[in-house]
């Protein structure tokens, strides 16, 4: 097992005529992920590289049997194809798709709730099931098979992570790469409760960032329903403080979103926190060792 | 938690990536009136002579109110009222010009324009705010009969006070949907149902104007019994102003720091930073991850500079100059991690910009990732003065700080 994506995924690419949906499209299927269609509407009938491509994603879900949806269009366009997957009836979504405005998200992610769609993104890498299929943008090399689970705000800070973890000789069962936007379809609660339960996970890292309670919200949810050991790593304890406009930000949020209050919220749960990426890998590997 | 350091964090978040458009008082305003909510008469001027036609044309006592994106003004000495005309040129000449800083030290922002506005007769003072909880991935409404005054140390000290419900996206929020919330703050009987009509209408500037804040601090009701927004906070989401033309033209005003304005031409991402270490990583996260590891070595990071996926000569040319270009800066630290990028295609891309322009303080360069050994390779052949390359992201991190004297 894996999550998100394996061998059963059947991907259609809405985009994939375009120049980034056909690079990463292709690069999917080179890797061994079942590209099953494309869709551009106005170009059904052509193909790319083989591709069959059609107007609708529910054409490519009825004639080619795609099962997951992964959404490369301009972000103005972005959310309507995100709703038009769901529609379509396939049961997972991924949006890689930066720049979407944040109200479309908020009406496209309750969509996707009332349809128990599982959305990942926008805004993110995508995810690869190492050895089995890889859909977005990660670069498939730094990660092999293995027992690792990685969830991730960040791309290139995974892609960190994932190549020293290979250095030390451990694998991934899958990385998810849920995005830094402030609404998005699958958070970290969503992600863990996915690995607590695929029996080829042992370990789960978690990469966060600054901004937003998430990080502060999974250091309560890895305490109360996760039993698997969990590693993270969170960016920007550096980072400026930006000016604030009004007040109103401040009274909603529990947290004061800072690294060091995610990094506090999480080790008060029992949660190892690294201070770099490579520190984060080491007791990755620690834990996973000492565990098995 | 301190409520301060809530803020700070909170707005740190999405950097890199997003950044929002602020509005000031009067454009704000200007947003509310076309949706239908009262605001009083008032003009904007950006020279004391417009400021003293502006203040006779809307007649007297009126206040003069600097136009700055930060809280506090009226604390700052931004805040006047003018009986006469006299008055109103005083206070436009104090004001235009100034430096206000905001109340934790944000700033210094200076004030270009002033807004001339009507004086309210005021018999109330409420709260009213439409913001997005990202948390709940719902807009969230707050109404509070304790205006005019610290929101935040009424959320603290009396929460009871700030009536705070979330708006159900699949409905539309109406005066009806809004009344209930009025009612539970408190409001005065008498104007209930104008501000849930004026609640409604706030919902709906957020929803058609991309804002995700809307805050109106202090509500008033006016001696008339007319409920009046005397203050406003929006914040409108950069990635919705390609269909809000108007409020695009509004965005340009605020970028004063000479590198970040270098930089916004040059399509980067910077940020500027206190410290003498120029930085530039790919991908937001591992761009603060870097900045981080420098700290965590000892140095003071310059800057944030997120060059995404530019490997080409000239992004990296144009990135150099930014950062190079603040004096602080002693030493600079390139961390690249290749996925998709290549590194070899990075180390041709430093190699051909480093023909180009000089370099004129020493650059630390670590590659790992994709073909990062034949990137290595090519600097170290390329030889160039000044530039170092590391294989580790702690390693480079140490040497920059090193190079740059040990921190600052």
């Amino acid at each position: 097992m894996s999550i998100v994506v394996d061998n059963d995924t059947k991907l259609v690419v809405s985009g994939l005529t375009g120049r980034e949906g056909s690079f990463h499209g292709l690069r999917n299927r080179d890797y061994g992920t079942d590209l099953v269609a494309g869709v551009t509407p106005g170009k059904g009938g052509q193909d790319v590289d083989g591709v069959p491509v059609f107007d609708s994603i529910a054409d490519a879900v009825e004639q080619a049997g795609a099962n997951t949806s992964m959404i490369f269009v301009p972000a103005r366009f972005a959310a309507a194809a995100i709703d038009e997957a769901i529609d379509a009836g396939v049961g997972t979504v991924i949006a890689i798709t930066e720049g979407i405005p944040v109200l479309d998200m908020l009406r496209t992610y309750w969509k996707a709730r009332e349809a128990e769609v599982r959305l990942i993104g926008p805004n993110c890498p995508g995810v690869l099931s190492p050895g089995k299929a890889n859909v977005g943008i990660i670069p498939a090399q730094f990660f092999d098979p293995g027992k690792i689970g990685v969830v991730s705000k960040s791309g290139t800070l995974t892609y960190q992570i994932g190549n020293e973890l290979k250095q030390a000789g451990e694998g991934n069962s899958s990385i998810v790469g849920i995005g830094g936007d402030p609404i998005v379809g699958s958070d970290f609660i969503d992600v863990l409760t996915l690995f607590e339960a695929d029996p080829e996970t042992e370990l789960i890292v978690m990469v966060g960032e600054i901004g937003g309670d998430a990080e502060e919200r999974a250091a309560d949810f890895i305490a109360e329903s996760v039993s698997k050991p969990v590693v993270a790593y969170i960016a920007g304890f550096t980072a400026p403080p930006g000016k604030q406009m009004g007040h109103a930000g401040a009274i909603i949020s529990g947290s004061s979103g800072t690294a060091q209050a995610k990094k506090e919220a999480l080790e008060a749960k029992g949660v190892r926190v690294g201070q770099s990426p490579t520190e984060a890998a080491e007791l990755a590997v620690e834990a996973l060792r000492a565990g098995g | 938690m301190s409520v301060g350091a809530a803020l700070a964090g909170l707005l740190i978040g999405g950097i890199g990536c997003r950044r929002a458009v602020d509005l000031l008082e009067y454009q704000g305003k200007q947003l509310f009136a076309g949706h239908g909510v009262t605001v009083p008469d008032g003009e904007v001027a950006g020279s004391v002579e417009v400021a003293v036609a502006a203040a006779e044309r809307v007649g007297f006592p009126c206040a003069v109110k600097a136009q700055v994106l930060i809280g506090g003004r009226g604390k700052a000495g931004g805040i006047k009222i003018a009986e006469n005309a006299e008055q109103a040129r005083e206070h436009a000449e104090a004001i235009l010009g100034m430096d206000i800083r905001g109340p934790r030290g944000e700033g210094p922002f200076k004030v270009h324009e002033v807004w001339i506005e009507a004086g309210s007769q005021i018999a109330e003072e409420y709260y009213a705010s439409v913001i997005l909880d990202r948390g709940e991935k719902k807009l969230l409404a707050m109404v509070s009969a304790k205006g005019g005054m610290d929101i935040e140390a009424v959320a603290e000290e009396d929460p009871a006070a700030l009536v705070k419900r979330h708006i159900d996206p699949t409905r539309e929020f109406d005066a009806a949907a809004a009344r209930p919330i009025v009612e539970e703050a408190g409001l005065a009987e008498d104007i209930r149902d104008e501000a849930a009509e004026v609640l409604a209408r706030l919902a709906e500037v957020a929803a058609s104007e991309d804002a995700t804040l809307i805050e109106v601090n202090p509500l008033i009701v006016t001696e008339d019994r007319t409920v009046v927004a005397l203050d406003s906070k929006v914040t409108i989401d950069n990635n919705a102003l390609f269909r809000h033309e108007d409020l695009a033209g509004l965005a340009d005003s605020s970028a004063e720091d000479p590198q970040e304005a270098m930089a916004k031409e040059r399509g980067l991402t910077y940020v500027k930073l206190e410290g003498d270490v120029g930085i530039l990583g790919n991908g937001a996260g591992l761009c603060m991850s870097t900045l981080d590891v420098v700290a965590q070595a000892g140095g003071d990071p310059a800057n944030f500079l997120d060059a995404g996926g530019g490997s080409k000569a000239e992004a990296i040319v144009d990135a150099l100059e930014v950062i190079t270009s603040d004096p602080k800066v002693k030493a600079v630290l390139f961390n690249i991690f290749g996925g998709i990028t290549r590194c070899d295609e990075v180390a041709k891309g430093i190699i051909e910009a480093s023909q180009q322009i000089e370099l004129k303080v020493p650059l630390v360069v670590r590659l790992d990732g994709t073909n990062s050994e034949e990137g290595l390779r090519m600097l170290e052949e390329a030889q160039i003065d000044g530039l170092e390359v590391e294989k580790t992201m702690l390693g480079a991190a140490k040497r920059v700080v090193e190079l740059a004297g040990g921190g600052s």
